[in-house]
């Protein structure tokens, strides 16, 4: 290994001598447990023996355990400070990393609160980790991506492998981690008798989950049937007016597509429940349509709307643009030039569409089929207000953990049973339209028009499109409407005291906010502040590795970062109490397990939107940057980063938006302290308290689109002008 | 001296069980101009990616100025590269863009800006530093390339494919300019293109690779006058591949086509099967039989002005031929003869 590169080593040795650093001071300076009233409030550095006692300074006073780490430091010192050569180096940094990581991870996981799980240790007991912990946990995890860089696999750059371990790191004990308690808590037998196999699969198969009684008409389904029925009854209709919309959009010259777009954006910032309940207002047993009809022709006030229908419809009016935006891609994506081709071989537009344009779109079809289907099973906000009598999965999943029974193993099993679900879509999708992609875009110009629509078909998705989109914009307005006044359906008259009673501020002796809302107000928005940044940070990031970089074990670490895509919110949900509510990692009740379930919760969209984004960055631009002597971090920032403006952008707004109207997971996590806006308002229509529920979504709504045009105005203005020149000239 | 040298030991390149460069070694001599020439996927991408360390070798040791550099990557190489698309920074100006290399390593501002007015004055483009490279032409933005790639004085500047993004007469006089810039600076230079013609035009030394791995090297004479293989024969320069038996009697060749005996002064090639290589430029047509000829007909007759392309059908098979323009040229149906001059031939194995 003579004349082996001069700068690796002294790189090596330069970042593995800062991390050591950064984690020994970690370890003997900051409090290694969480502190009371959380790290910022700075109050533990008062108390250095007690509250904000280090690492180190809990070593000495008896938790021995707690050395353990050092040997990682020690290991690494050796490596640093010794004169060996670049690969002994390296490895003995990989061998610091892993012992020093696996020491740590095995005391946190071995003393709990009320002791040791092996006698081993006496009585020894700790609570759950903090600040010093996770900047030693940094440091070590730093040493042996440094190491593993330096072993001469790959190019040998330090920041790639430090981001891949990191991203790793953070998905290992965010979503991995969590969902292993959800596995383990399904294999618990009943009455504490320890876990098993034997009691699982009968579980797992039991007919009260999977029943089909409904289709002999005589009883309940189980709620893993019901959840398929409105899974495959939600796909196929949204896929079908999905498609008839992007037809519209893009095949004909409907003069209003702008307010289409529209369309697109409303279900991006509306909290889920509110077309429930907006539905309810309209077709309930008391709801305008329903009074109406009743009053006219002397219908019968039933209650349809709760059950299969009810949920049925709002996750149609839910998840329709959805399918809509994934579909004008599709269409937008079969090149002119094949149906120019068909017609110019005598084929009329009719079967231009039928033999040419359609199977060229079938891919895209299954894809949005599969969306609308895994948004359905994962829906939970519709069937919560909707469902009545008609269990599906997340609400059965719900009532396991809050229910006047709470049977943890239950909900574990149910959230396998969910996840097996929205897995199995999930892997369809990737591994069967992965292949099947043909879409015809390509970096050349296509000139030419696409092919106008026959006619019959044209009116088609005009009779189906128009009504429905006419009927989308009716449940808005009346939420806007339903704000104003007295009691819906009762009292029409105009009042603006629900949003008093939500946001009142009174000026006596300064500015109180006395609003019922306030508190989840800031909470919800501060979180989804702080989340957005880090959501499109990681997302981001494991875009850029996923596009940019070549690595071993690439392909596990793409399928396992996908995987948030396919974990339904209820189930992160239940995982996090499960795995989060006691040490080594004790987080509920706090702020920081809502932005931690939001990051990884939404990692997704900004991983999707990164990829886009880089794809369209001619790779040679990162090439010349290295090339001319810049690191991949210097590439990252001064080439990649501006040139992702939009990107950024939108990863920015749809990890707000998204953390604002979330509920799913948030209603497992929210506490007391802090309270969400949508678990907030989910009380609110528990109560039947209508007005005050739809005052507070609309200001929702309204402070989403502002925080939308905002953040578009802050960044956009400066680097959309780029974006029509991403393309290396 | 061995700076700016490039050497590869048996160097091979595989991405999972496909192999993009089998066992190569190469030695480039310093301040030489070598292209790697070859059809599109015959691996001189990668042989140029391999050096850049763009790419990491699978086996073998490259170095650079007599240094292994097989394990360095691509940022501490003393090695420049001009890519195919250019690779300006879109959202840099024209001086960021070359001064970018020379921020990167932190040298004052100043002297960044200094250094990069000198390299655009090299390339012809001094007062062009505020523009952005969307307000360029194409000729403009690949000098740009250029000069961002030789501010920082690489051992080795490689180019890959540079003038492809241009029109054919552009080409000409860009190849020119790089060809001078090189000689002047000194540099080593590895250029890779797909065009034979611009690759005799620029090189000191060619390596035309074939299926991943070198069909032969030389300098852009050798490989035109002696080719080593049909190959070489037919991708450099056009050549007619006649099917002829080789018996070798005393100091000369002499070759049977079609049962007829000829002497031909030629390296000595096998007894057996083998191909002629007869350029298209060197088959005289004449109307009557004189010596040695083989009675043809004219099947194709192209008029380019200063030349006249026939496509012929023979007892030897399909014979392409370029004569000058005459006022009475041969006409497809024509019976003719076609006649060489046996000191012209060339024989590689069949």
């Amino acid at each position: 290994m003579t004349g082996q590169a001069p700068f690796g080593t002294f790189h090596m040795t330069r970042t593995a001598g800062l991390w050591l650093l950064i984690g020994l001071a970690g370890y003997a300076l900051l409090p290694w447990y969480m502190v009371a009233g959380g790290f910022w409030s700075l109050r533990w550095i008062m108390a250095p023996l007690g509250d904000g006692a280090s690492g180190l300074t809990h070593s000495l006073q008896g938790k021995v355990w707690l050395a353990l780490p050092l040997t990682g430091f020690a290991i690494a010192a050796v490596a640093v400070l010794g004169r060996a050569s670049q690969l002994t180096t390296a490895r003995l940094l990989v061998l610091a990393g892993t012992v020093g990581l696996a020491l740590l991870v095995a005391q946190g996981l071995l003393v709990l609160r009320d002791g040791p799980r092996l006698a081993l240790l006496g009585t020894a007991s700790q609570t759950g980790m903090g600040a010093g912990a996770a900047v030693t946990a940094t440091g070590l995890l730093f040493l042996l991506t440094t190491g593993i860089s330096s072993l001469g696999r790959g190019r040998g750059d330090a920041f790639v492998t430090g981001l891949v371990g990191l991203v790793v790191a953070l998905v290992a004990v965010f979503v991995f981690y969590p969902m292993a308690f959800v596995l383990v808590r399904a294999f618990e037998l009943r009455d504490g008798a320890g876990f098993g196999i034997s009691q699982f699969l009968p579980r797992f198969f039991d007919p009260n989950v999977w029943g089909m009684a409904c289709f002999r008409g005589t009883g309940y389904c189980g709620p893993a049937i019901n959840s398929v029925a409105l899974g495959v009854m939600t796909g196929a209709g949204t896929t079908a007016l999905g498609l008839a919309f992007a037809l519209i959009f893009t095949r004909t010259q409907f003069r209003a597509k702008r307010l289409l777009r529209v369309l697109t954006i409303l279900p991006i910032i509306t909290p889920p429940f509110v077309i429930g309940l907006a539905l309810i207002l309209l077709f309930g047993r008391s709801g305008t349509f329903t009074t109406f009809f009743a009053d006219a022709f002397g219908w019968e006030k039933t209650r349809w709307l709760y059950g299969f229908w009810g949920v049925w419809l709002a996750q149609m009016l839910s998840f329709t643009p959805i399918a809509f935006l994934v579909l004008i891609g599709v269409v937008e994506g079969v090149s002119p030039s094949m149906e120019e081709a068909s017609q110019t071989l005598d084929a009329d537009r009719w079967q231009t569409f039928r033999f040419v344009s359609l199977p060229l779109m079938r891919p895209g079809l299954a894809n949005a089929f599969l969306l609308g289907f895994i948004e359905s099973l994962a829906d939970f906000g519709n069937p919560l207000v909707l469902g009545g009598n008609f269990n599906v999965l997340s609400t059965e999943i719900y009532f396991a953990i809050v229910g006047t029974i709470a049977d943890p193993a239950k909900a574990a099993i149910l959230s396998l049973v969910l996840l097996s679900l929205t897995l199995s879509a999930f892997v369809i999708q990737r591994r069967w339209l992965g292949k099947k992609n043909y879409a015809t875009v390509t970096g050349k110009a296509d000139s030419g028009r696409n092919a106008a629509l026959n006619p019959a078909l044209r009116a088609v998705c005009y009779g189906v499109a128009l009504p429905w989109a006419a009927f989308t914009m009716i449940v808005y307005a009346l939420i806007v409407f339903g704000s104003f006044v007295k009691l819906w359906g009762v009292n029409h008259t105009f009042t603006l005291e629900h949003y008093k009673r939500a946001f009142a501020i009174t000026i006596r002796n300064g500015v109180h906010f006395t609003g019922a809302a306030w508190d989840s107000y800031v909470t919800t928005l501060t979180i989804a502040a702080i989340a957005a940044p880090l959501t499109a940070a990681v997302g981001l990031a494991t875009a850029y590795l996923l596009v940019r970089q070549t690595f071993t074990g690439k392909a596990v670490f793409e399928f396992s970062t996908m995987l948030s895509f396919a974990i339904p919110g209820t189930v992160i949900g239940v995982a996090y109490v499960m795995a989060f509510n006691f040490p080594p990692i004790e987080l509920t009740a706090t702020a920081t397990i809502l932005i931690i379930a939001f990051v990884f919760r939404n990692m997704p969209v900004g991983v999707r939107g990164g990829i886009a984004a880089l794809s369209q960055l001619d790779k040679s631009l990162d090439e010349a940057s290295i090339m001319l002597g810049a690191n991949s971090f210097t590439t990252l920032r001064r080439v990649i980063l501006p040139l992702m403006g939009p990107a950024i952008l939108a990863a920015l707004t749809y990890s707000f938006v998204r953390a604002i109207t979330s509920v799913s997971a948030v209603i497992f996590l929210v506490s007391a302290r802090h309270n969400m806006a949508t678990s907030f308002i989910v009380g609110r229509v528990e109560n039947g308290e209508f007005g005050i529920a739809i005052a507070y979504a609309t200001v929702l709504i309204v402070t989403m689109l502002a925080a939308i045009l905002a953040l578009q105005a802050l960044i956009g203005r400066r680097t959309l002008r780029r974006a029509d020149r991403v393309e290396a000239p | 001296m061995t700076k700016g040298s490039v050497r590869f030991e048996a160097v091979t390149k595989r991405f999972g069980s496909v192999v993009a460069l089998k066992p190569l070694t190469l030695d480039i001599a310093p301040g030489t101009l070598v292209t790697l020439l070859g059809p599109s996927g015959c691996g001189k991408t990668t042989t140029l990616r391999l050096i850049a360390g763009l790419e990491t070798a699978s086996e073998g040791r490259i170095l650079i100025g007599g240094q292994d550099v097989t394990h360095q990557s691509a940022t501490y190489r003393r090695v420049s590269m001009v890519f195919q698309s250019y690779a300006l920074f879109p959202h840099m100006s024209v001086a960021e863009n070359v001064g970018y290399g020379l921020s990167v390593k932190r040298l004052p501002k100043a002297q960044v800006r200094e250094r990069a007015e000198e390299g655009l004055a090299l390339v012809g483009l001094a007062g062009f530093g505020k523009r952005l490279p969307s307000e360029l032409s194409g000729g403009q933005q690949q000098r740009v390339a250029v000069a961002r790639a030789i501010v920082l004085e690489p051992e080795v500047l490689l180019l890959d494919e540079p003038l492809s993004n241009l029109d054919a007469k552009l080409r000409r006089h860009v190849r020119e300019e790089i060809r001078q810039i090189q000689q002047r600076l000194g540099l080593t230079a590895v250029y890779v293109t797909h065009d034979q013609e611009e690759a005799m035009a620029v090189s000191d030394r060619i390596i035309v690779m074939k299926n991943a791995e070198i069909a032969q090297e030389g300098s852009p004479h050798d490989l035109y006058d002696r080719p080593a293989s049909a190959f070489i024969a037919d991708f450099i320069g056009d050549a007619n591949l006649i099917d002829v038996e080789v018996s070798q009697s005393g100091a000369d060749t002499e070759i049977a086509l079609l049962g007829r005996r000829l002497r031909v002064a030629l390296p000595p090639v096998p007894n057996g099967a083998a191909k002629m290589v007869l350029r298209p430029h060197q088959v005289r047509l004449t109307r009557d039989a004189q010596g040695f000829a083989l009675p043809a007909e004219v099947t194709y007759a192209a008029y380019l002005g200063n030349q006249i392309q026939y496509t012929l059908d023979s007892e030897a098979g399909r014979i392409f031929a370029i004569c000058a323009p005459v006022a009475a040229p041969f006409r497809p149906g024509d019976g003719v003869h076609v006649t060489f001059d046996p000191a012209d031939v060339r024989l590689v194995p069949a």
